[in-house]
């Protein structure tokens, strides 16, 4: 692949890749009207945020259940600068500044509680620093907007009034955030397959793989943690300012609530960890069955059997990928990029 | 056994630091909240609740020290453990809606019994089918345990609806008991004389029977213990039942706490668990009670003069006492 | 002392721990009654060895046989009820447990023999004065102490004691040193002794086998060895005097 030299290693992956990339280049003119745009706006944004947790998670072996405080770190300031700064490009230059900052900040502080304690200490930790830091967004509504969160309006040349042309296809404001928010997926998804290919993340699997012998070998752990956590905080951090930027609102129940921590932790898992490509595969499925499942299940939900249609209730597809996320663990460690790889 | 000898023994270390803590921050937020009957209300207000939280994290710990297994799906247990009970209140109605203290505890015992028993068997089967093949291995413990909340919460949404149920109280266990200014509520009375009963048949078991010995040498160097001649995997099954039964336990005394069931209950519930496991130490009972009991009250007093910094309140609770032991209060031993 | 089938038997016991092979195939048989010391340098695989007969890691290939059972791949609970008590290096003490409560534990049978812990008191009196502490405050030879007391609180058929004397002062392991031959003198249980202290060894030792690099490469009577210095020198390392 371009500037990583990491291919997808394997004929059906590659051609799944290239399907779900043309499909998304051409978005706008494969799948006329704001439904579709809006899947797959959103399959780019959480690509890179599922892959900035592959990162923390399948590269450098830690479980944090507070990631999606990053996300929503990015997803407030470009929100928040936009409120009350104006709808500018400087404003989103500002607040997506001010997240990085805060992002890595907080990433390092967490980085370095981490190597205090053991795995499943800081996984327990996490899982109630991310609580508290949603909790805190929606009580100080007067600055972050509550529970409601904040809408904005975004730069002219990014609104839907904005045309730019009509013919051969109409191409407004909102086709050209949508372009915004799929180049930007792109490089960023690109950058971190060149990390994770390059010397230092192959330290970082050596460290993932056997912490004794990275050790003993040279490797100072502490700062090939510390870097990976910076890392994979910033890309979250800034698949937040590409989800505030297309949705042109945030707030605590789209960024940082723990459903969402579940949603990339179950496309990571799925998708498959420690391949970054799984995190592409693994939000394509999840964001298409969470969207498209439903209609699925509505037909199976109409049989007559009595638990039956609860369970098939296109409302439960989170039952069913559930499911299908611990036999991914038990059975399908390497996920669906490691079956299609066919690993031996 | 020794005849009246007379030497100097070493003073027995008690370390009773930790013991403090509680009464401390009791009388330390006094002055802050002013009025007495307020402080009263808030601190037994804690208190039960804190009695609540012990009895669902006490398994936790315990499976913990044991197995060095992290339930993630611990909360499951405790929704799953309302949810059971609630099937069961139409059937005891009578008895709940009877204005006698002894039919309504009656009734709440019933609810008890199913809770732990539904509770029980699907740790059972959620320690041998899940848990089991993933021991060892804790990045896989973790990841299955929370696959597991996941169905769990969603097969409850599935059964029981996404709605809030509402769980009403039993009629005489309904209003307070007023002592001059203060008001103290009987529901948190009987919640503190549960969660007391509990503690005190756990500290029993553990200290006094053969089967509490094996558990407190299990938790400090498990290999050893099979090296003397017992069969400490059996155990674990038990440790676990006994670990999601007293989940579910909580559950149903939780239901009775809020008067209302969420399928997401157990989870919020599972949080503050684990903030107590962690400060009391994992694998220490004593740990934490104690633990279970600061963070109510901690968050009862934060509710009251700090409301948007409840939850902050627990994390910061937890940093300052992980800087001050930074194992947590009671530290098991560890090989 | 020694009558028929060995009690014990190893035959080309290979175990691996994660990539390392450590156990190279190992023959060794000890005999019933009396003590045998397994000696050797640092990382010869002594330790691995006594963990592979208690069943905490299973030999890669090769067998062990105990009292005429074959206990390769038995479960540790299983190979100590089969009669094998097991002094670990660490000690295994339960830190958080009393005296009595680490000495209850291990006497599986039931409550503690009133004479049998008389005769315990005897050879150790520390236990006796400590009986209601935690058996943290004890200091390391008492806590030695304790984890050969628990291993012969009730009969056993062998003993499996790693490095005794390690770390200890020299006049505790005079105490151990006495309480061992009180042992061999008062039971016919067999003891098989992991020990780098020659002296140690020489002292009670009947039969001897030396490790290097995985494998038996001497096995003996001790008197033979204690005799021999350019031996003790080849096979050890050191003259037998110097070692205290």
């Amino acid at each position: 692949m371009i500037l990583s030299g990491d291919p997808p290693r394997g004929r059906t992956l590659a051609l799944l890749l290239t399907v779900i990339f043309a499909g998304l280049a051409l978005a706008p003119f494969l799948f006329p009207g704001m439904a579709a745009l809006n899947v797959a706006a959103k399959i780019c944004y959480f690509v890179v945020l599922a892959a900035s947790y592959d990162l923390l998670l399948g590269y450098t072996g830690i479980v944090s259940f507070a990631h999606t405080m990053f996300f929503g770190i990015g997803g407030y300031g470009a929100g928040l600068a936009l409120y009350n700064f104006g709808p500018s490009w400087s404003s989103i230059a500002v607040g997506t500044a001010a997240a990085l900052v805060l992002a890595v900040a907080l990433a390092l502080v967490i980085g370095l509680l981490s190597l205090r304690v053991r795995a499943i200490f800081f996984a327990m930790i996490t899982l109630a620093v991310g609580s508290a830091f949603a909790i805190l967004a929606s009580q100080l509504s007067s600055f972050t907007g509550g529970e409601d969160g904040r809408t904005f309006r975004l730069p002219e040349a990014l609104r839907p009034g904005f045309q730019v042309l009509n013919s051969p296809v109409a191409v407004n404001g909102r086709v050209l955030t949508y372009y915004l928010v799929f180049f930007s997926s792109l490089i960023l998804f690109l950058l971190m397959l060149r990390v994770v290919n390059s010397p230092f993340g192959r330290v970082l699997q050596a460290i993932r793989e056997n912490e004794f012998r990275a050790e003993a070998l040279g490797y100072r752990i502490v700062i090939y943690r510390s870097i990976a956590n910076c890392l994979a905080a910033a890309a979250a951090a800034l698949a937040g300012v590409l989800s505030a930027l297309w949705l042109r609102y945030t707030g605590p129940a789209v960024t940082l609530s723990f459903d969402t921590m579940l949603d990339i932790l179950l496309m990571v898992v799925i998708g498959g960890m420690g391949t970054l490509y799984g995190a592409v595969l693994g939000a394509t499925i999840f964001v298409l069955a969470e969207t498209y499942m439903q209609s699925l299940m509505a037909v199976v939900s109409h049989a007559s059997l009595p638990l039956l249609p609860r369970l098939f209730d296109p409302d439960r597809w989170l039952l069913w990928l559930g499911v299908l996320f611990v036999l991914s663990v038990y059975f399908f460690p390497f996920g669906i990029v490691g079956r299609l790889r066919k690993r031996h | 056994m020794s005849a009246g000898k007379t030497f100097k023994l070493p003073a027995r270390r008690r370390d009773i630091a930790p013991l403090l803590l509680v009464p401390l921050l009791a009388l330390a937020a006094l002055p802050l909240i002013g009025s007495f009957s307020t402080w009263v209300t808030l601190t037994l207000a804690g208190v039960a609740m804190g009695m609540i939280i012990f009895i669902t994290a006490s398994g936790l710990t315990l499976v913990f020290g044991l197995m060095d297994v992290l339930n993630f799906g611990h909360g499951a247990f405790i929704s799953i453990g309302a949810y059971a009970a609630i099937v069961l209140v139409p059937l005891v109605s009578g008895l709940m809606q009877a204005d006698s203290i002894a039919a309504n505890l009656g009734a709440l015992m019933a609810l008890i019994a199913i809770a732990m028993l539904v509770t029980g068997v699907l740790g059972y089967a959620f320690e041998r089918i899940i848990v089991m093949p993933v021991y060892g291995q804790p990045l896989k413990q973790i990841l299955v345990t929370v696959g597991g909340m996941i169905v769990a919460e969603q097969l409850i949404i599935a059964i029981f609806g996404p709605v809030q149920i509402v769980l009403p109280l039993p009629t005489a266990f309904r209003g307070s008991l007023v002592f001059g200014d203060v008001a103290v509520e009987r529901y948190r009375l009987i919640a503190v004389a549960v969660g007391l009963v509990i503690f005190a048949a756990m500290l029993l078991v553990l200290n006094r029977t053969r089967l509490g010995l094996l558990i407190r040498a299990g938790v400090e160097n498990g290999e050893m213990v099979e090296a003397l001649g017992y069969h400490i995997r059996r155990l674990f099954v038990g440790v676990f039942v006994a670990g999601s039964a007293l989940a579910g336990l909580g559950g149903v005394m939780w239901g009775f706490y809020r008067e209302a069931l969420t399928p997401r209950m157990g989870m919020d519930v599972m949080v503050l668990a684990f903030i107590v496991v962690v400060i009391g130490g994992l694998g220490s009972v004593g740990g934490c009670f104690i633990g279970a009991l600061l963070v109510a009250v901690t968050a009862n007093y934060a509710g009251f003069l700090a409301p948007k910094l409840a939850l902050g309140s627990n994390i910061l609770l937890m940093a300052l006492i992980l800087l001050w032991r930074s194992r947590g209060l009671y530290p098991v031993t560890r090989r | 002392m020694s009558d028929g089938a060995p009690l014990l038997s190893l035959t080309g016991v290979n175990t691996h721990i994660g990539p390392y092979h450590i156990l190279q195939g190992v023959d060794l048989e000890v005999r019933r009654g009396g003590l045998t010391m397994l000696l050797g340098r640092n990382g010869a695989g002594k330790t691995t060895t006594l963990r592979t007969i208690m069943g905490m890691w299973h030999a890669s290939a090769g067998n062990v046989r105990f009292d005429d059972a074959d206990i390769t791949a038995w479960a540790t609970p299983d190979i100590a009820r089969a009669g094998i008590a097991y002094v670990p290096e660490n000690m295994g003490i339960f830190a958080d447990l009393t005296v009595r409560e680490n000495l209850l534990l291990a006497a599986r049978s039931g409550p503690i023999d009133d004479a049998r812990l008389r005769w315990i008191f005897g050879l150790f009196p520390a236990l006796e004065k400590f009986w209601p502490l935690t058996a943290g405050v004890l200091s390391g030879g008492q806590k030695q102490m304790l984890s050969i007391a628990r291993a012969i609180i009730e009969p056993r058929k062998l003993f499996l004691i790693d490095e005794p004397t390690k770390g200890l002062a020299p006049a505790i392991i005079g105490n151990i040193i006495a309480a061992f031959s009180e042992l061999k003198k008062s039971t016919d249980t067999t003891i098989l002794v992991v020990e780098q202290n020659f002296l140690f060894a020489k002292s009670l030792g009947d039969a001897v086998a030396v490790m290097d690099n995985g494998r038996i490469v001497h096995t003996g009577a001790m008197a033979e060895l204690a005799a021999d210095r350019d031996l003790q020198h080849r096979l050890l390392g050191l003259h037998l005097d110097q070692h205290q």
